[in-house]
């Protein structure tokens, strides 16, 4: 039986950011990586035009994290204490792209200096190949800081450096544009603030077309609904071509399904084995997530990244 | 699809008799697009305009449900494609797989471990809510047994899966009552499941590889009596379900599709328990309205049904919980007292970062009528009189024998206000909930 057609005209589509920078291109990075890109509403057009395959980028951090559950850290126990030797074993692990995360820098976790950050950078280029991500301890003073240094550090390797926010972006957007790096926007789960900042930034002349848009990320059971509906609206945004709200998006599920008691609890009859237990929930977390239309997801545990690089190859 | 007021108005007999009460048909047509009054109210509707409006009046997708008694699922008539255009409103339902090559012991402790995937957490209930008894023995004999087990060792709605209308007819003998959901008729057994279907009034799955074909068995499933229907794709990879049921939502909602207006039913049973927590949970949030998974590991389904509670949730609606005071560990007369707001999302985040600190504590939810610490403050639904309030109210003060308040480091503004309203002293705590374990190891431990 026939069925009415279903045109989909578009005025915009997600803009494309490539990250990293080969030799040839004044970077050490063995390859680069594109996201972006798509045309249409997640599974809503055509698959050609379902935009470039989500990527996966595994958290490294600058310091041993103290708060892990016994269940993720066991996997990187060996190599905390190395951020390049970490970043090396997520690589082999699948990861696309490493965040190098400077929690450590924190003035509340370690108050490590701008030369420990600049050292921590340098491991993780001269030990993986792949584009790197440089993502700040969230705390303002200290990344502004901190971070101009590590851009500098980093300088014509094409990162993905953030994260900027409404009323903190001058210092790190100037730097980004000074090295050549992509600029990673955020906001506390409020799609007019994410817009906002991506106007300041530009306003500034960061390019709009390396910008990729953060929005604080809720993990599963734990407000993921605010984030999902938010990665929704920002996608219609762009197919509608609003230009300020075309940029990719990057999410934060690692750092947040770790915090849920589902994933983390151990002694929970009748809730599954914690082993197997935890990736799942970091691994719907991210699923979910890209139903939504997230283009770069941050991952921590590698049984997770198997379970989302599988599920993506079924899908892209 | 709705009519506007003017498409009612051509079809009404335009006399201006008042008989409705309005003082003209168009503005009796207007009443009705804006659903403020009844056609009934018109004595001199033509039957053609009657039909015409009551179709334009069925929901563009169906309402199905199976299942009996607290265990019936009731699963469609969704309105919109993304859930912040209104809500999703009858959340999506996950089964688990029985099958009917298993027997006697095999089939009782399957059948019990699908009963046990029920979990508490955040404060609800949470369990699977339907079994699918597969076929796959391919004998009539072993599903009619399976199903008389299934009737009698489990209460939850029941999906029947074969494509063998013989041994759908003696499972339906056995679980008379049950209102199982056949799944599925084909083009081949339309005639025959749609007949099981009517006379034992049950809701029925159309099978095919197609939205073209499904449009045509729905059709004929209709006209054969059977209305109650949910689609269902054979041969289809899991990206192809996900990439065909978006269009099927699509033509029915905004296309007026008809013959696609029903919730959809999709079986995962491909690869080990982490593909098909994958791949459930991509259907489920695009738009599956029934999933059945083979897998019965309790950390997919405990993952599953909060996917569904999460994009199901309203989100007009923040979700709250009880005001009061909370006991985290076993705090005693010298454990810290911290407030935050009754928000859920809020208060589990505090409760866990509190838990994480290893520290009793004791919790005093404010009521902010379900909103952030920020909000409520700028709001005026968080001040130091709502705060004075709950600690009298839940006895606070006979709970623990110091008088400090640890107090959200957002809304440090309110300390003299609230020292002076409660005879407490404040303690401005982080800004971030996740900097309370050190908080109170160090501040509070000190």
């Amino acid at each position: 039986m026939p069925i009415p057609e279903l045109v989909q005209t578009h005025a915009g589509s997600v803009s494309r950011v490539t990250l990293g920078a080969t030799k040839e291109q004044g970077g050490t990075r063995t390859h680069t990586v594109t996201i972006g890109g798509a045309a249409s509403v997640v599974y809503g057009g055509l698959p050609e035009k379902a935009g470039d395959r989500p990527l996966i980028a595994m958290d490294v951090l600058d310091t041993r994290p103290d708060d892990w559950p016994e269940s993720l850290s066991q996997s990187f126990d060996d190599v905390m204490d190395s951020p390049g030797k970490w970043a090396a074993k997520c690589v082999e692990c699948g990861a696309d792209l490493i965040c190098l995360v400077f929690d450590g820098i924190h003035p509340d976790k370690g108050d490590k200096t701008a030369a420990d950050a600049v050292a921590a950078t340098r491991e993780v280029l001269g030990a993986v190949g792949v584009p790197l991500i440089l993502w700040g301890c969230e705390n303002a003073d200290k990344d502004n800081q901190v971070m101009p240094k590590v851009s500098e550090a980093a300088k014509g390797e094409n990162c993905l450096i953030g994260i900027v926010e409404q009323d903190n972006y001058k210092a790190i957007t100037a730097v980004a544009l000074a090295d050549g790096h992509n600029l990673i926007t955020g906001a506390p789960l409020d799609i007019n603030i994410g817009k906002q900042v991506n106007i300041l930034v530009t306003d500034m002349g960061f390019p709009a077309e390396r910008i990729v848009t953060y929005q604080s990320t809720g993990a599963l059971g734990y407000g993921i609904e605010y984030a999902y509906s938010i990665g929704e609206r920002q996608r219609l945004a762009a197919l509608s071509g609003d230009k300020m709200m075309a940029m990719p998006a990057i999410c934060n599920v690692g750092f947040e399904a770790w915090r849920a008691k589902e994933a983390k609890l151990a002694d929970a009859p009748g809730w599954g084995d914690v082993a197997a237990r935890g990736p799942m929930w970091e691994a719907t977390t991210a699923i979910c997530l890209l139903q939504a239309g997230a283009d770069i997801i941050r991952l921590r545990h590698p049984k997770s990244v198997a379970i989302v690089k599988n599920f993506i190859d079924e899908i892209w | 699809m709705a009519l506007t007021g003017l498409d009612i108005f051509k079809l009404l007999p335009k006399t201006n008799c008042k008989k409705c009460g309005m003082p003209t048909c168009l503005a009796f047509a207007m009443q009705l697009a804006q659903k403020r009054a009844k056609l009934d109210a018109c004595p001199f509707v033509s039957d053609e305009a009657k039909q015409t409006l009551d179709a334009a009046a069925a929901p563009p997708m169906r309402l199905i449900k199976f299942g009996q008694g607290e265990h019936q699922v009731q699963v469609g008539q969704e309105t919109v494609l993304f859930r912040h255009e209104e809500k999703f409103h009858n959340p999506a339902a996950v089964a688990a797989v029985v099958s009917d090559s298993l027997t006697g012991d095999a089939l009782l402790a399957r059948i019990k471990a699908v009963n046990g995937l029920q979990f508490e957490r955040v404060g609800l209930h949470l369990g699977v809510n339907a079994v699918a008894l597969k076929n796959d023995s391919g004998d009539p004999k072993l599903f009619r047994d399976a199903a008389s087990a299934l009737k009698q060792h489990s209460k939850l709605a029941v999906i029947l899966y074969s494509d063998s209308a013989d041994a759908i007819q003696g499972a339906l003998e056995e679980l008379t009552g049950a209102c199982p959901l056949i799944a599925s008729a084909t083009q081949s057994t339309i005639e025959a499941m749609a007949g099981l279907a009517k006379t034992h009034k049950c809701p029925l799955a159309v099978k095919a590889d197609s939205l073209e074909a499904l449009a045509e068995l729905t059709e004929k499933a209709a006209a054969l009596g059977a209305e109650d229907l949910v689609l269902s794709l054979d041969g289809l990879s899991v990206k192809e379900r996900l990439y065909t049921w978006t269009k099927a939502r699509a033509l029915a909602l905004k296309k007026g599709c008809r013959a696609l207006g029903y919730p959809t039913l999709s079986l995962v049973d491909q690869g080990d328990d982490t593909r098909q927590l994958a791949d459930a949970a991509s259907l489920l949030c695009k738009y599956g309205n029934i999933v059945a998974v083979d897998s019965v590991e309790p950390a997919v389904y405990l993952a599953l049904l909060t996917v569904v509670t999460n994009i199901y949730t309203d989100p007009q609606k923040p979700i709250q919980v009880e005001a009061k005071l909370y006991e985290i560990g076993e705090p005693d007369e010298t454990s810290p007292v911290l407030f935050t707001t009754n928000f859920s999302l809020t208060y589990y985040t505090v409760e866990s970062d509190v838990e994480a600190s290893r520290i009793p504590a004791y919790i005093l939810v404010v009521d902010t009528e379900g909103t952030s610490v920020l909000t409520a403050y700028s709001g005026d639904k968080l001040n130091e009189e709502c705060v004075k309030a709950a600690i009298d109210k839940f006895e606070v003060e006979s709970k623990v024998k110091h008088r400090k308040m640890i107090i959200p480091g957002y809304v440090a503004v309110m300390s003299g206000k609230l020292e002076e309203a409660t005879g407490w002293e404040v303690l401005v705590g982080p800004r971030e909930s996740s900097m309370l374990p050190k908080y109170l190891q160090e501040v509070w431990s000190k």
